[in-house]
């Protein structure tokens, strides 16, 4: 691959960059949620928010599961950064799918001189030991990628991306996730892996990172990122933003519901008999409407009060939130700007 | 769908007057609606429900939750699919409902809400099955046996359940395979206590492990598992043999007796190999960690055969009949993809798909009433000096052409609001609340039939598949209740419009 020197700069080089933080937002933006939430899309949707007058983004994905190809509506991302979209003021965003394995071999290469031995390594079950069985190994790689494309510089000094967002592991496993580099660096005592391993905690742990916990107003997933925040606290990384995801539009208000409680439902029968949906008398079409309507009122009662008290968990968390709209016409190419939209207009950007 | 897919099956619902029955005493233009070209039987009115569910369910095959749950001979049900689709819920509602009709039942819940766990009394982390209070004979008069004549002793099953801690699990094995100093010695390697508390695998070979555990106990007669919230659904079936083949693999053979391959003929590639790798290796990561791997090997060598045996076991176990997997997914479109895949998966290793669960279906009680329809509706409220307050009544009620139409015709009870003298503000408010409620209304058929196509994408694809639909409910399940009224949707099969 033409472009892998660039990708894996000497180690040196990449260490001693110095941390710079663009007027107080991360560089590296990892987004975590749990499952069902949307992460991916968020953490797309952000790439493109972060894109905007002429930025250059680079949106990192490191579980395996093509879910920014299938977002994007392109085919399935190799291991190398491509471009995969025009930001609003024409930004850019890159994404890459980072493949462990092909992460090591890179690696070897790149350290070792080793990348020819590759098929060797593989053929013994090196690669596939050290990818997936040997503790942590796998995401060191993983995040040690993101962390260099962070510090990559061109040859005018200047940074490669602007901001790198990670699509990261869900919020059961993301501290681990981000803090294995720590687990390993406990491993393995000397060496390069170890070095590395430190390298990357110190990007991760700085504030040229943020960690943001994509939720939903439901009770499992608040809970989750309530306890993912705790986590993420114990272990002194830098938690950003909670984005609260899929946030239903508010149809009826705090007084419609009260209303709901009392209404008559003739009257009801009669304002729908009125709008021309048939007779409001008993067992006219517009009377036979009432109590599915009132039913489907009631459900969004039991809602609307559920998603009140999930908002105030979140707000205990002390953490500035942001809401995402659910999309009508649910997830696509042209909601993925509208949402990109919606977090600038939140200045995350 | 599409609106003339929508048109043709609930527009002219309405417009059918005659040929329906009605019910004596109602004076109603509009009788009950029927779907064109659905046979309906005589004499026997369907509901809009009825007719919503046989619309919804047409495709596909239903799936019996029951008749899955009551025969003895299914003693392994599998929950799996994606994360956030409530696997664990309907894994818990399985067990639930299977010890109420009347079987010893096992529940292996991974990481359950922890009020659910609360509830169930399985929030301690002892990885044993505790028995769950509060279990009803909720299936004796369903099942008519004979139970009840059986001196008063209810018919109820058992229900346990327990939560998974994986790292405990791998501590068992490794007590169970190993003579207690060499026990001693590979619980306290780093590298086994790295390996053991969670690498991407771990949880999904110990969720097995476990299964194979509770299924030799022999003590219940049904074991549902959930399975792990994986990177993907696909990762349970492929870490059991991937940690065996590793643990007695010919890596870890090279790692701990390099010296003895060394000298073999025909193996001077894998000599070439070998020592570029175990010196790569200790360059990579360390020599301290390579000697607590080499330690780690050396001790765990005896167990090497035991943990592929167990891994291969559990691999035909769930292949045996009797085991039953079911895909859960919800009506999003990356879910059913997952599912999709799962499917495929499943078929390849011949393991027993029953079908699938599709969790938070919508529904609705008004589905005859087009979500373009309510929005005009609600519409004309919101502004009424479009309704055309001096129409006659029931005039324009027979042409099918104003359906859809943002203008549609007065009723025949236009009018009658005012006539009734309530005060103009109050039905002025009474009429922005019932534009609201249009307005929902709206979403929600926008909902359905956005599920509706996802759903019927799946069905396209794999129409062999059963499938139950389970309708959403407005909040969380915390408990034994909540479960119990999510079994009962799971048997339906159906929304059930509240």
């Amino acid at each position: 691959m033409a472009d892998r020197d660039r990708c894996y700069p000497q180690p040196p080089a990449w260490l001693s960059a110095g941390l710079v933080s663009l007027e107080g937002v991360s560089r590296l933006q990892v987004v975590s949620g749990k499952g069902g939430t949307g992460k991916t899309t968020v953490a797309a949707a952000l790439a493109l928010a972060l894109a905007t007058e002429g930025k250059r983004t680079l949106l990192v994905e490191v579980e395996g599961r093509q879910g920014i190809a299938q977002l994007f509506e392109t085919e399935a991302l190799p291991y190398e950064e491509r471009k995969i979209a025009v930001a609003p003021g024409g930004g850019e965003v890159y994404a890459l799918a980072i493949d462990p394995e092909l992460a090591l071999l890179d690696y070897l290469q790149m350290f070792y001189k080793l990348g020819g031995a590759g098929r060797a390594l593989r053929k013994l079950g090196a690669i596939d030991f050290a990818t997936t069985i040997a503790p942590g190994l796998r995401d060191v790689l993983l995040t040690g990628k993101a962390c260099e494309a962070v510090r990559r510089k061109d040859r005018s000094g200047k940074f490669a991306y602007d901001y790198v967002v990670m699509d990261a592991p869900p919020t059961g496993r993301i501290t681990r996730f981000l803090n294995v580099n720590d687990e390993v660096a406990g491993l393995a005592k000397i060496g390069p892996i170890h070095n590395q391993a430190q390298a990357v905690m110190r990007v991760l742990k700085s504030p040229e990172t943020a960690v943001h916990l994509v939720t939903l107003l439901e009770e499992m997933p608040v809970q989750e990122t309530a306890d993912g925040i705790a986590e993420l606290r114990a272990a002194r990384l830098p938690v950003g933003r909670v984005i609260v995801n899929m946030v239903r539009p508010e149809v009826l208000d705090a007084a419609d519901l009260e209303l709901v409680r009392t209404v008559g439902r003739s009257s009801v029968a009669q304002a729908l008999s009125a709008a021309g949906l048939g007779g409001a008398r008993r067992g006219g079409n517009a009377e036979k409407l009432v109590d599915p309507l009132l039913a489907q009122a009631a459900e969004y009662a039991e809602r609307y009060a559920l998603e009140q008290e999930q908002r105030a968990v979140l707000g205990e968390l002390g953490l500035p939130l942001n809401e995402l709209p659910l999309l009508a016409e649910g997830m696509d190419l042209a909601g993925l700007y509208e949402l990109a939209t919606e977090l600038r207009k939140q200045e995350l950007s | 769908m599409s609106p003339d897919r929508a048109g043709a099956r609930e527009a002219p619902s309405e417009l059918k007057t005659a040929g329906e029955p009605t019910t004596a005493g109602e004076p109603t233009t509009a009788g009950e609606p029927t779907t064109a070209g659905e046979p309906t039987t005589a004499g026997e009115p369907r509901t809009a429900e009825a007719q919503e569910a046989a619309r919804r369910l047409s495709p596909a095959r239903v799936l019996d939750i029951d008749l899955l749950l009551d025969d003895p001979k299914t003693r392994i049900v599998v929950c799996c699919g994606s994360g956030g689709v409530g696997k664990t819920t309907t894994a818990a509602a399985l067990g639930l409902r299977a010890a109420e009709r009347g079987r010893k039942v096992v529940v292996l819940t991974i990481d359950p809400a922890r009020r659910l766990a609360q509830s169930m009394g399985i929030d301690s982390l002892d990885n044993v099955p505790r028995k769950v209070k509060g279990i009803e004979d909720q299936g004796k008069a369903s099942r008519g046996d004979t139970a009840e004549e059986d001196g008063g002793r209810p018919a109820a099953g058992e229900l346990h359940a327990m939560m998974l801690d994986m790292k405990r699990t791998f501590d068992e094995v490794v007590e169970a395979h190993a003579d207690p100093q060499r026990a001693a010695t590979i619980l306290a390697n780093p590298f086994y206590q790295s390996l053991s508390a969670g690498f991407a695998g771990t949880q999904e070979y110990m969720a097995m492990e476990k299964l194979g555990q509770l299924r030799a106990r022999d003590e219940w007669d049904l074991i549902v598992v959930d399975t792990p919230p994986s990177r993907s659904a696909l990762d349970f079936l492929d870490a059991p043999k991937r940690l065996g083949s590793f643990l007695d693999g010919r890596l870890i053979r090279l790692l701990t007796a390099p010296a003895k391959l060394g000298g073999r003929a025909g193996m001077a590639f894998l000599n070439v190999g070998m020592s570029m790798m175990t010196g790569t290796l200790g360059k990579l990561l360390g020599g301290q960690l390579l000697k607590d791997v080499q330690t780690f090997v050396a001790a765990m060598d005896t167990t090497f055969g035991g943990f592929r045996t167990r891994a291969d076991a559990t691999y035909k176990l769930l292949q045996a009949p009797g085991t039953a997997f079911l895909v859960v997914a919800a009506p999003e479109r990356d879910a059913l993809r997952e599912a999709a895949y799962f499917v495929e998966r499943l078929a390849a290793e011949d393991m027993p798909l029953v079908g699938l669960v599709l969790n938070r279906v919508h529904g609705s009680g008004a589905g005859r009433l087009s979500a373009e329809r309510a929005l005009a509706a609600a519409e004309n409220l919101e502004d009424p000096r479009i309704v055309d307050q001096g129409d006659g009544k029931a005039g324009l009620r027979n042409s099918p052409d104003t359906y859809g139409s943002s203008q549609p015709p007065a009723s025949e009870a236009a009018g009658t609001a005012t006539e009734e003298g309530s005060p103009a503000d109050a039905e002025r408010s009474v009429d922005q609340l019932t534009a609201g409620l249009l307005r929902l209304h709206a979403e929600r058929m926008q909902l359905l039939s956005r599920e509706q196509r996802t759903r019927d994408r799946f069905t396209a694809r794999h129409p062999e598949v059963a499938v139950v639909e389970v309708p959403a409910l407005p909040g969380d399940v915390h408990d034994l209740a909540g479960l119990r009224d999510i079994g009962d949707r799971l048997a339906a099969g159906r929304p059930e419009h509240t």
